[in-house]
């Protein structure tokens, strides 16, 4: 198993026996639900806003180490970052996820994330919380899903 | 032979020969030998059913009943040979048989060629809280479409089906009780003698989703006195795109078509077609004529390894899995100590998914997710577990690897 490390990095671990940011969020101004249906991956994400600017973020959910690892560390780097930082990042990171290409020195913690374009199955794991994201900052209201 | 008549010591197959029959096992996944436990999902092909279907397209490709030439004929032989090697397995007249795609398309046939002709407003059917959704989702849309209602029969704490409340749920309303007689989650025989009596009383119709069942033990249906049953092929040693519908004759010659097309009809004019006799009623256009012929190499490969046989292993592998997985630590096992050859469980901490993409770079396949059964995870509240299943060719090694590989995923997602 010692090769799935790449995958399995100790940082994913951490975030996914310790998940930061996790429970509801009272008082979010934007709210919105992603769920995978044929894995059971499923996200409720919780943003208050402070101008255009996300001031705190917070996710409850269940599903794989790959899923709540990701989302944990999406909620740590896109809080304190404008709608507009927080979707650029998004673009970057779909671009790791699915090349494994990592382009600049902020995406440090996302680059933990970097192998998983070599699962093919398990990008939507990854992909889940960022969409979700997106939908809650555009206020689109719909249910997220990267199946 | 009885299953009584199996020695336990005797009834042990000669595994490593016979695995011999099987190509696909003789390889390595990720560096170590594949252990293939995903049987209830499907089962790998032995060469005689690859070299069967091989050697129809190879000698005998023709279209059946219509060609009249030699190649036809033979098709037809062959085609028509295999439904009697399906008639002679389950102990039904071969006019009771129907070959369809599979399980699925079998209950939706009966969902829709009986369903939207007998049911109605006031009408129930009953199903169970562990059917796979191809036993569900064509009955909400039969209910949908008719008007009729759906009702289940709910499961035990010990994950059995509750009798008690069968006995409330099946009343005089009902006009069909369809259910699993195995479950491919939990491993169960459910108590269908128990359950087509009660139906009898009311006079409902039966209809047993045998996917699981057909491959583990010998399904009789004059025993089982069921009105349909329904399996696959491919969960029993035969080609996918292949399975069977049993219905009892009278009840099929009485329902309306399900497809319409070539081969169904008796004769046709610009405005209206008479039917063709059971079972061709039912297998309209050109039949899945490899896959079937593919069957019946597997049901002869199954009799020569002799059913009750098959069943015995099953329940040596169960007993070994049993005893090696509950030693592992962490682990919940939800197949309840009846259940055989399907093992549902859970490691704690670790996400199927992961499990699963853990035990994969060990060469074990195992199933992660819902098992399209989502009513029965509902019942365990959990939204995903992980499904070890075996067959014939599975050796008590490859259990015991399985153990290990939990133990090392273990020690692996703790850092």
């Amino acid at each position: 198993m010692t090769e799935l490390r790449d995958l399995y990095q100790q940082l994913i671990l951490d975030h996914n026996q310790h998940p930061r940011n996790f429970g509801v969020l009272e008082g979010a101004d934007l709210m919105a639900r992603g769920n995978n249906p044929l894995c059971g991956d499923q996200l409720d994400l919780y943003v208050a806003l402070e101008d255009d600017s996300i001031k705190d973020i917070r996710f409850e959910g269940s599903g794989c180490a790959i899923f709540k690892s990701s989302t944990s560390i999406m909620t740590t780097v896109v809080k304190g970052k404008t709608r507009g930082e927080a979707l650029e990042i998004f673009e970057r990171f779909h671009r790791l996820a699915t090349t494994g290409e990592v382009d600049s020195a902020e995406m440090v913690k996302l680059a933990a994330l970097a192998s998983v374009y070599k699962y093919p199955v398990r990008v939507k794991c990854a992909l889940l919380a960022w969409r979700t994201l997106e939908t809650a900052l555009q206020e689109q209201g719909e249910i997220v899903s990267t199946e | 032979m009885t299953q009584a008549a199996v020695d336990a010591t005797e009834s042990l197959l000669d595994v490593e020969r016979l695995r011999a029959d099987f190509p696909a096992l003789a390889q390595t996944v990720n560096g170590r030998p594949l252990v293939y436990l995903d049987n209830a999902a499907t089962t790998q092909k032995p060469i005689s059913v690859i070299e069967a279907v091989s050697r129809f397209y190879r000698e005998d490709n023709a279209n059946v009943h219509r060609a009249i030439y030699e190649l036809g004929e033979r098709a037809t032989r062959a085609y028509e040979g295999a439904r009697g090697k399906v008639a002679d397995l389950i102990g039904a007249p071969e006019r009771s048989i129907v070959f369809t795609s599979g399980t699925t398309e079998s209950i939706n046939l009966v969902a829709y060629a009986w369903g939207r002709h007998n049911l109605g407003p006031g009408d129930e059917i009953v199903i169970t809280a562990m059917e796979h959704h191809s036993n569900l989702v064509p009955w909400q849309l039969a209910a949908r479409d008719t008007g009729a209602t759906l009702r289940h029969i709910p499961l035990t704490d010990d994950n059995l089906l509750d009798l008690e409340a069968a006995r409330t749920v099946i009343g005089e309303r009902t006009k069909m009780v369809a259910l699993v007689h195995k479950s491919n989650v939990f491993g169960v025989v459910n108590p269908v003698a128990e359950i087509t009596a009660l139906a009898r009383e009311v006079g409902a119709l039966v209809l047993l989703d045998a996917a699981q069942s057909a491959p583990h033990f010998r399904v009789d249906v004059q025993e089982l006195d069921c009105d349909f049953l329904a399996f696959s092929g491919h969960k029993m040693l035969g080609p996918t795109g292949v399975g069977v519908l049993y219905g009892k004759p009278e009840l099929l010659e009485a329902m309306e078509p399900f497809l319409g097309g070539g081969e169904m009809i008796s004769s046709v004019n610009l405005t209206e077609s008479t039917w063709n006799e059971i079972p061709w009623k039912f297998e309209a256009g050109t039949p899945k004529i490899a896959q079937a012929i593919g069957l019946g190499a597997a049901i002869d490969y199954l009799e020569e390894v002799g059913i009750d046989r098959v069943t015995a292993y099953l329940g040596q592998l169960s007993d070994h899995a049993r005893q090696v997985l509950s030693a592992v630590p962490g682990v919940t096992l939800f197949t309840p100590a009846v259940g055989s050859a399907v093992f549902l469980f859970n490691l704690e901490g670790i996400h199927p998914h992961d499990l699963a993409q853990l035990l994969d770079q060990e060469g074990i396949a195992v199933r992660a997710g819902h098992h399209c059964a989502q009513p029965a995870m509902a019942h365990l509240g959990v939204a995903a577990t992980a499904r070890a299943s075996f067959y014939i060719y599975n050796t008590f090694e490859e259990i015991d690897r399985l153990a290990e590989g939990l133990n090392q995923a273990r020690r692996f997602m703790s850092g």
